[in-house]
């Protein structure tokens, strides 16, 4: 009986998909459920907690030290997506011409820093951007007779140092996504601009780049995410969660500090709540903007 | 297939015959300088693996060839000297190893349930893989956390592994796939008396093998490199996994850093030899999500 009910068409693709309905409801509903929850309350792990209502809130719209990761975490993300879309795009479209040689070779190679990890990359970067003037970047500068830098001292710099590992790391993959979407868009296009007398920059300008909309959007949407909760990168930068005046903390960096670091869940899952509503929100901006959800309609 | 379509893309351009050559060698010099300097890095640790830790405290992390101070001494260590290095090494790949298997297997049954059926709560529930992969993991690090420490599972693997087991993008990727597969195969199962359950197990299965090379690239990086939950999770040396016990490496006290750099050249290498004899499933995996927008 029960073997029957089990087998029938009817119940067997809740039997496919219940692993699923079990991460989702176990790993995902309850803990964004106690998240929201904690973000009211003042909790530290294994005691009572005490309901404060909007307390965390309201103290974290004052908290400068917050902001100032907001801030950073914004700045980075923002800076991520200026760098780390165009010049992908404008390199996938390079790659992809007829006359380039070793195209496959180039495209390994370039996508070679994403098999690194973060704690790998990031210890190398640091070591590149140390303050020694024989370390990497100083001796680089100190050919064209520039002292050497503190880099990890500085915001600017500081920055510099992050987006530099964040570019090396990406670029490659981002030009990937390019390739792909670039492979979807159908030769006539191209064959009838030729017809109409269309130059390169107008044939970049009026068909690829409308066409690989697409892939835009979703670099994008996963760059606004990715940006936005960046952490081990500045964690291995600064080799630790403390930069000097905290030129490096970002949301996810704060999140660690408030609730692993000093045990004050509940303040820490307002800063987690505010990360996801600043992300959906700019995600949902970005979509609405590049008419997404007119196109599903 | 694609890339006849691209050379036959090629043939068709406009680009007279005569200006060639200045515009190939303009790309290839280019993309060389850019693979160039892209490979810095690489090449700098590698060439610091056989410096000793204390030229690279003096002196930072440079790319001066000096065989006076180069020695295999930081490999020789590496292998024969008294430390964890390789009980990390071989519990990141045990991890990565049971993580792909469960992910794939998990995922690619959850992704037929949704590819080959209709049936009540479909769509809200495909949403909510959708939904997954939107929220940021790391608000949900401290709730996790928590639930995590009051289950009573602290270190251990499980409470590594059960999060990401049915993996929001793999079953996306997996049901793409499925999609294409034809439904007439069901149906004939069906008519051949086999069950649900049979029908999958014996005739769906096989024919996603050529997916699951992807999905394993992508999903075997994403955790053999994993980092912040683990780190959460794990508090024995013994448990730890690679980039962890790298990371334990850099104290306040002074950096180990004779061990540190060979062993995070040596971390790549597993990596590197896997994609270059799997590179089309590399760069398959990776790209995935962006084919259908």
């Amino acid at each position: 009986m029960i073997k029957r009910f089990l087998y029938s068409q009817k119940v067997a693709p809740y039997v496919f998909v219940l692993p699923f309905i079990l991460v989702f409801l176990i790993f995902w509903v309850y803990p964004l459920g106690s998240s929201v929850t904690m973000s009211f309350q003042k909790i530290t792990l294994g005691q009572e907690a005490e309901w404060v209502g909007l307390d965390n809130y309201t103290k974290l719209l004052g908290d400068k030290i917050f902001l100032k990761a907001v801030m950073n975490s914004a700045v980075y993300m923002l800076c991520t997506l200026l760098i780390l879309i165009p010049l992908p795009m404008l390199l996938a479209v390079l790659i992809n011409n007829k006359f380039m040689w070793g195209r496959e070779f180039f495209k390994s190679s370039l996508f070679f820093p994403a098999l690194t990890s973060v704690v790998v990359a990031g210890t190398i970067f640091r070591l590149m951007f140390g303050e020694m003037d024989g370390s990497l970047i100083n001796s680089f500068l100190g050919l064209f007779g520039i002292e050497p830098v503190k880099f990890l001292k500085g915001q600017t710099t500081g920055f510099i140092a992050l987006l530099t590992l964040a570019t090396w790391r990406w670029l490659g993959v981002n030009m990937l996504y390019f390739l792909s979407g670039l492979k979807s868009i159908p030769d006539d296009y191209y064959e009838a601009a030729s017809i109409d007398g269309a130059s390169a920059w107008q044939k970049f300008r009026m068909i690829t780049m409308p066409l690989l909309k697409p892939t835009t959007i979703y670099v994008l949407t996963i760059s606004i995410y990715a940006g936005l909760a960046m952490f081990i990168e500045s964690l291995m930068i600064w080799n630790g969660n403390n930069s000097p005046k905290n030129i490096g903390l970002t949301i996810v960096g704060y999140l660690y500090r408030q609730g692993i670091e000093k045990s004050n869940l509940g303040y820490a899952a307002a800063v987690g709540i505010v990360l996801l509503v600043l992300a959906m929100t700019i995600n949902m901006i970005q979509l609405a903007f590049s008419g997404l959800f007119k196109k599903e309609d | 297939m694609k890339k006849e379509a691209t050379l036959k893309m090629n043939e068709r351009s406009s680009i007279s015959v005569k200006k060639h050559l200045p515009l190939k060698i303009g790309l290839f010099v280019l993309f060389a300088a850019l693979c160039g300097v892209i490979l810095v890095p690489f090449y700098a640790i590698a060439l610091s693996s056989f410096k000793p830790g204390e030229e690279l405290i003096r002196y930072g992390l440079n790319l001066k060839f000096d065989l006076s101070v180069m020695s295999f001494d930081n490999y020789a260590y590496l292998f024969t000297g008294d430390h964890s290095y390789f009980t990390w090494f071989f519990n990141s790949l045990l991890l990565t190893v049971v993580q792909v298997a469960l992910t794939l297997i998990i995922s690619a049954t959850v992704a037929y349930g949704f590819a080959a059926y209709e049936f009540k709560g479909k769509n809200f529930l495909f949403i909510c893989v959708l939904l997954i992969m939107m929220v940021p993991f790391e608000i949900l690090l401290l709730p996790l956390y928590t639930l995590i420490f009051n289950l009573g599972m602290m270190n251990t693997y499980s409470a590594i592994v059960l999060p990401g087991i049915a993996s929001a993008a793999t079953i996306f990727f997996f049901r793409q796939y499925l999609s294409g597969i034809p439904k007439e195969i069901i149906a004939a199962g069906r008519v051949d008396g086999a069950s649900e359950y049979g029908i999958y197990l014996r005739l769906i299965l096989p024919i996603m093998k050529p997916s699951f090379a992807a999905m394993a690239i992508l999903n075997g990086m994403n955790s053999w490199n994993n980092f912040l939950w683990p780190f959460m999770v794990l508090s024995d040396e013994r448990k730890y996994t690679l980039p962890i016990g790298l990371k334990t490496l850099l104290t306040p006290y002074g950096n180990n850093y004779d061990l540190l750099i060979v062993g995070s050249f040596f971390s790549i290498i597993p990596i590197f030899v896997l994609f270059v004899a799997f590179q089309k499933y590399f760069i398959d995996g990776m790209t995935a999500g962006a084919v259908k927008g």
